[in-house]
């Protein structure tokens, strides 16, 4: 698993060189004469009078008398006089700067070639030593010399340069960019105080064209730019983000079968909190592992999962032996600091093998090694405990015994063939062939077998006394002792060799397991099958059942199973259910309702996406065991976390799914709005033209009247489609704001206007305060807000009484009402006005209207974060609508002074 | 025959076409008609009109591609029809160089009149207005004096910015962000609050009823308009 906010061990690593190094700043110009070495020089000066012991090894001033003078203030390192085909060439003396050993070392023109038999054929290699001898260097660059850029510079130059300087070296520098504009620069050449070599004037001639310097300079700019972009990269990643991390600390905690173990991770845990490192808990297979007993099995499993719980990540290594097993790993990780347990061993087993902590504080120098006491006594009655897993039992196969026989026997017919011409010493030699092979192909008791067949063998058919068992001669016996040792050491060898070979086939398994499963997951393409495929190959890789279980509100879901399973027991649930709301594993073989026959493991989302669980895997054994053998659970742990990170990208990739049909679900209902507002408008424009037209030309007064109603309705109807248009934006939550200062005098005045017509006449009081403050909100839904207010009033208001439209400012509020003259709101009814289709109930309540206006009205004022309520009026009764628009939305008054 | 001014009818509706072009042959103007921006741009370069009624919802283009090429063309007169909630594409339109706006469903007496705004202001750019009247308020723009019922009006220099800007278009509708170009150069984000509280007093000055603005009109999202006396 990547752990995007650790530091990444390579920055750190790169990080760690660059400690102790000396400083490179390059001061970087885009062409020669903008004044780097002058610059260079300049804050040489500065650096000196800040107390620096600084130096100039080699700068060129080219017989100009300003950079002269500059240089005439420093300590200058005599050169190196180098001849070269007949010219004596000075180059910096490296030898002398190195000896001299300043704080700071001026180097001009780091892209220089020095000249042949120099020790380094190119400057920057000199300034790299410097900076590996700690001292910090200035030095100058033009930006055709940087080797990535030579091509681009050539293209546009057509000047191309050889000397080049590596972009690593500048990678690792700060840069200056020496800037001066273009123009400058060719009135300086113009006035000579350009240096150019006199061989090259003319090809530099077109160089120095202001197109070229242009974009040169830009070049130069972009460059810098790149390498602060990149330095600061390194930076982050070395420090991951916020430097959470203290740089370079990695602590590895080796656990074993013991149950101190647990102890040991809670100390790692507590060195990673002081040290703010991230750390491991790793155990290291060994062939020991075969013969763990379920018990330590289980403590082992126990004490990962601790660690894992605790922040750590896990790892089972399998290895040959601890030490190489936990060294390697401690290189791999890049550890500094590994905590292992004091060895519970018997001081008679160190003393034959040594001690794990010695040999591994031996073998890796720089790691600092915890040593930390086991607490406990080494649990004594594991060799007593049953052992699995071995074929055969404590002997073995009965077949290789019978080969082994077998080849004594050859050996024996062949000895009696050869014995008339070979020594019988040699023949004892052809001994060794049965005793050597049964002891490396099969196991050591297999070669004893055979080392004691043989020597009987030796014995009865070939030592004098022939065909008796006795021994004669005192050499003979030490002939049996041999084959007997050599069939001991050849087994140990043999079964060292096939120990490792185990291993590795097991860890080869392993991998290639996590391969294929990683790629059936890959190829599936929904959630279900997602889970499906994960139940199917956990069950092939594990040999068990499993199941999936997806969490909601009514208890865990049966999602996925292979083989198929359609429902589970109670108990499987509860356990399931335990897993989700603890987030740990639950049921068989873990430590928590282990009455169920499965074991289930909680799949997690990354903490960054929130989700929590997002499924229980489920697995049992066809045989109601233990659902996992501890030699499973590494493997079983890779292929959870494989699970969750495919589920968790599965879900993620289905969020964007549903975030893209939502917007595009928005994006045709905004084209449909606005299609049937175009579709239903344009007739209804035609038919209001054409009534109006008619209405100037009327040929009968019966036709007069017929125009008048069409006219009438069709206003009617136009009102109807706005106003349903508008309460389809409502509800689809797609009314586009356009948020500004209004005065509400505008809003009012503007909706009297536009209902004048629909008030037939209807008289309109208003009772606005003159300094009512301005209101930062949508003009256009303010507007339709109080139209239908307006209308809602002519309405139901009693003809002929007026209506009145007030605006008050309260406390921490402006308020503004319409209210009409008549029947009022029915008692309880208040909310219920504004519900879409509502009419009021009564006598001849309903009226002309969609039953949408007042929808409408609530709709807009909530978009725009104001809210509106009904109520009656008393003196003159009515109904009153009021809209609040909050404090927040009201603006301060302007200074009059901006104003007039 | 007398020398009529001659509109161009853009939309992409044959009727609509149909009732505008009757309407206008009524008052007395000549038309020529288009129905897509392709035929828009022709008979703009073929019949060289001094009114053009741009429909913005066109089935080839997007109309509002169209002001700034038609202001460039030619210099009629450029009149925008769009829909009554199409607030945003009516300022772009005014902003982009287009004289005025019509909201569908529109009135024919009401597009007359706004026609009648238009030509008169297109007679006028010559000289320029020289002074203008609205209900009972004379603007005078080479003296710089307002009178209201006779009685001079005393406006700060700003308030008069924003007046002599509407009457030098009278009838026609400025945008906030046109009037604001001209009253603070320096434009900042709250001057459409500034221009509102000075509408507000200039009404309290020129309006009977500042409640009930008869002079300065809102156009709602848009801007103001001086609502002229038309003859």
């Amino acid at each position: 698993m990547n752990e995007p906010d650790r530091p990444s061990p390579e920055a750190l690593l790169r990080a760690a060189a660059q400690e102790g190094r000396g400083r490179l700043k390059i001061f970087l110009g885009a062409a020669p004469g903008v004044g780097k070495t002058w610059e260079m020089l300049t804050e040489g000066h500065q650096r000196r009078e800040a107390g620096l012991d600084v130096v100039v090894g080699v700068v060129e001033t080219h017989g100009r008398r300003e950079t002269e003078a500059l240089v005439h203030g420093h300590e200058i390192i005599a050169r190196r006089e180098v001849d070269h085909a007949g010219h004596s060439l000075g180059e910096m003396d490296i030898d002398a700067v190195l000896l001299r050993a300043p704080q700071l070392v001026l180097v001009d023109e780091l892209a220089h070639t020095n000249a042949p038999g120099s020790r380094h054929p190119k400057r920057y290699q000199d300034v790299e030593e410097l900076l590996d001898a700690g001292i910090d260097v200035y030095s100058t660059l033009n930006i055709q010399h940087v080797e990535s850029l030579n091509d681009v510079v050539a293209s546009f130059t057509r000047v191309r340069v050889r000397e080049t300087v590596p972009d690593s070296i500048i990678e690792q520098a700060e840069i200056e960019v020496v800037d001066i504009p273009p123009d400058e620069l060719i009135e300086r050449l113009k006035d000579g105080k350009v240096y150019i070599p006199h061989e090259a004037t003319r090809a530099l001639g077109h160089f120095f064209s202001k197109s070229n310097l242009t974009a040169l300079r830009e070049l130069a700019l972009r460059r810098a730019a790149q390498a602060v972009d990149a330095q600061m990269l390194e930076h982050v990643r070395a420090n991951a983000l916020a430097g959470s991390f203290a740089v370079g600390e990695r602590i590895v905690v080796a656990v074993s079968e013991h149950a101190h173990a647990a102890g040991l991770v809670r100390a790692g845990k507590r060195m990673a909190d002081a040290l703010r490192a991230p750390w491991t808990a790793v155990h290291i297979e060994t062939q020991r592992d075969r013969h763990f007993s379920d018990n330590e099995r289980r403590q082992l499993a126990d004490t990962l999962a601790l660690a894992s719980r605790l922040g750590a990540s896990t790892a089972s290594i399998p290895a040959a032996g601890v030490v190489e097993g936990l060294g390697g790993f401690a290189r791999d990780a890049r550890a500094t600091q590994i905590v292992i347990g004091k060895s519970a061993r018997s001081w008679w087993f160190e003393a034959r093998h040594g001690s794990v902590v010695d040999r591994l504080v031996r073998s890796i120098g720089e790691v600092a090694v915890h040593v930390l006491p086991s607490g406990e006594p080494a649990a004594p009655a594991r060799r007593r405990e049953k052992r699995g897993g071995i074929p055969g039992g404590h002997w073995g196969n009965p077949a290789h015994y019978a080969v082994s026989l077998l080849t004594v026997a050859a050996m024996t017919v062949l000895g009696r063939l050869l014995v008339e011409v070979i020594d019988l010493g040699n023949i004892a030699l052809l001994y060794l062939i049965p005793v050597m092979y049964a002891a490396a192909s099969f196991s050591l008791r297999a070669g004893l077998f055979a080392g004691l067949a043989s020597s009987l063998a030796y014995n009865f058919f070939f030592l004098p006394p022939t065909g008796t068992l006795t021994v004669a001669n005192p050499e003979n016996v030490i002939s049996i002792l041999v084959l007997l040792g050599v069939a001991v050491v050849t087994s140990q060898f043999a079964a060292r060799v096939r120990a490792q070979a185990d291993l590795a086939g097991a860890s080869a398994r392993q991998n290639a397991a996590l391969a294929s499963f990683s790629g059936q997951l890959t190829g599936a393409a929904t959630q279900d099958e997602l889970m499906q495929a994960i139940c199917a190959e956990v069950a092939r890789l594990l040999d068990v059942r499993a199941v999936m279980l997806l969490p909601s509100a009514g208890g865990p879901d049966l999602a996925a199973a292979y083989p198929p399973e359609d429902r589970m027991e109670q108990i499987e649930l509860a356990a399931a259910q335990w897993a989700i709301d603890n987030e740990q594993p639950a049921g068989r073989g873990s430590s928590t309702l282990t009455a169920s026959d499965w074991l289930f493991h909680p799949l997690m989302a990354s903490t960054a996406s929130g989700r929590g669980v997002m499924a229980v895997l489920g697995i049992a054994r066809e045989d109601a065991g233990d659902p996992v053998r501890s030699d499973q659970v590494p493997l079983l742990m890779s292929l959870l976390d494989q699970a969750s990170i495919a589920l968790d990208r599965m879900a993620l990739e289905e969020e964007n799914i549903k975030a893209q049909a939502i917007g595009e679900r928005d994006r045709l209902r905004g084209a449909l709005l606005s299609s049937v507002s175009h579709d239903l408008r344009t007739p209804l424009t035609t038919i209001l033209s054409a009534a109006q037209e008619m209405k100037k030309h009327p040929a009968t007064a019966f036709g007069a009247e017929l125009v008048e109603t069409i006219d009438a309705e069709a206003q009617r109807l136009n009102r109807f489609v706005a106003n349903l248009l508008d309460m389809a934006r409502v509800e689809a939550g797609a009314l586009p704001m356009k948020v500004e200062a209004t005065d509400l005098f505008d809003a009012v005045a503007g909706a009297v206007h536009d209902t004048r017509t629909a008030l037939q006449g209807r008289q309109v009081d208003l009772d606005i305060a003159p300094d009512i403050p301005l209101v930062r909100l949508d003009p256009v839904l303010l507007h339709h807000c109080l139209i239908n207010l307006l209308d809602n009033a002519g309405r139901y208001g009693e003809p002929g009484t007026p209506i009145t439209i007030r605006c008050r400012r309260v406390p921490d509020a402006l308020l503004l009402s319409v209210s009409d003259v008549g029947p009022g709101i029915p008692p309880g009814q208040e909310k219920r006005v504004f519900d879409t289709f509502t009419r009021l109930e009564g006598s001849d309540r309903v009226r002309h209207g969609t039953g949408l206006g007042l929808a409408i009205v609530k709709g807009f004022a909530e978009a725009m974060g104001l809210s509106v309520e009904a109520s009656n009026a008393e003196e003159p009764f009515g109904a009153c609508f009021t809209i609040r628009i909050p404090e927040a939305l009201i603006i301060r008054h302007p200074d009059d002074e901006d104003i007039a | 025959m007398k020398n009529r001014h001659k509109v161009l009818i853009v939309d992409d509706e044959a009727h609509i076409r149909r009732l505008i072009q009757s309407a206008l042959t009524r008052a007395d103007y000549a038309t020529v008609e288009a129905g897509t921006a392709k035929e828009t741009m022709e008979r703009l370069r073929e019949e060289r009109p001094d009114v053009v009624l741009l429909d913005l919802g066109l089935p080839d283009r997007d109309g509002l591609e169209l002001v700034p090429l038609i202001k460039k063309d030619t210099d009629a007169t450029l009149i925008i029809v769009s829909a009554r909630d199409a607030t945003d594409e009516k300022v772009a339109a005014l902003d982009l160089g287009a004289d005025d706006y019509l909201t569908k469903p529109f009135d024919t007496d009401e597009m007359l009149a706004r026609l009648r705004v238009a030509l008169r202001h297109r007679m006028a750019r010559g000289g320029g207005v020289a002074a203008v009247t609205a209900g009972d308020v004379s603007i005078d723009l080479m003296e710089r004096r307002i009178t209201k019922a006779g009685h001079e009006v005393h406006l700060t220099p700003k308030e008069y910015a924003v007046v002599a800007q509407l009457a030098q278009h009278p009838g026609r509708v400025i945008t906030h962000a046109q009037i604001m170009a001209q009253v603070w150069p320096a434009s900042s984000e709250r001057h459409v609050e500034y221009l509102r509280v000075l509408v507000r007093t200039l009404r309290q000055k020129l309006e009977d009823d500042p409640q009930r603005p008869q002079i300065i009109a809102n156009e709602l999202g848009v801007g103001y308009r001086l609502r002229v006396s038309v003859d």
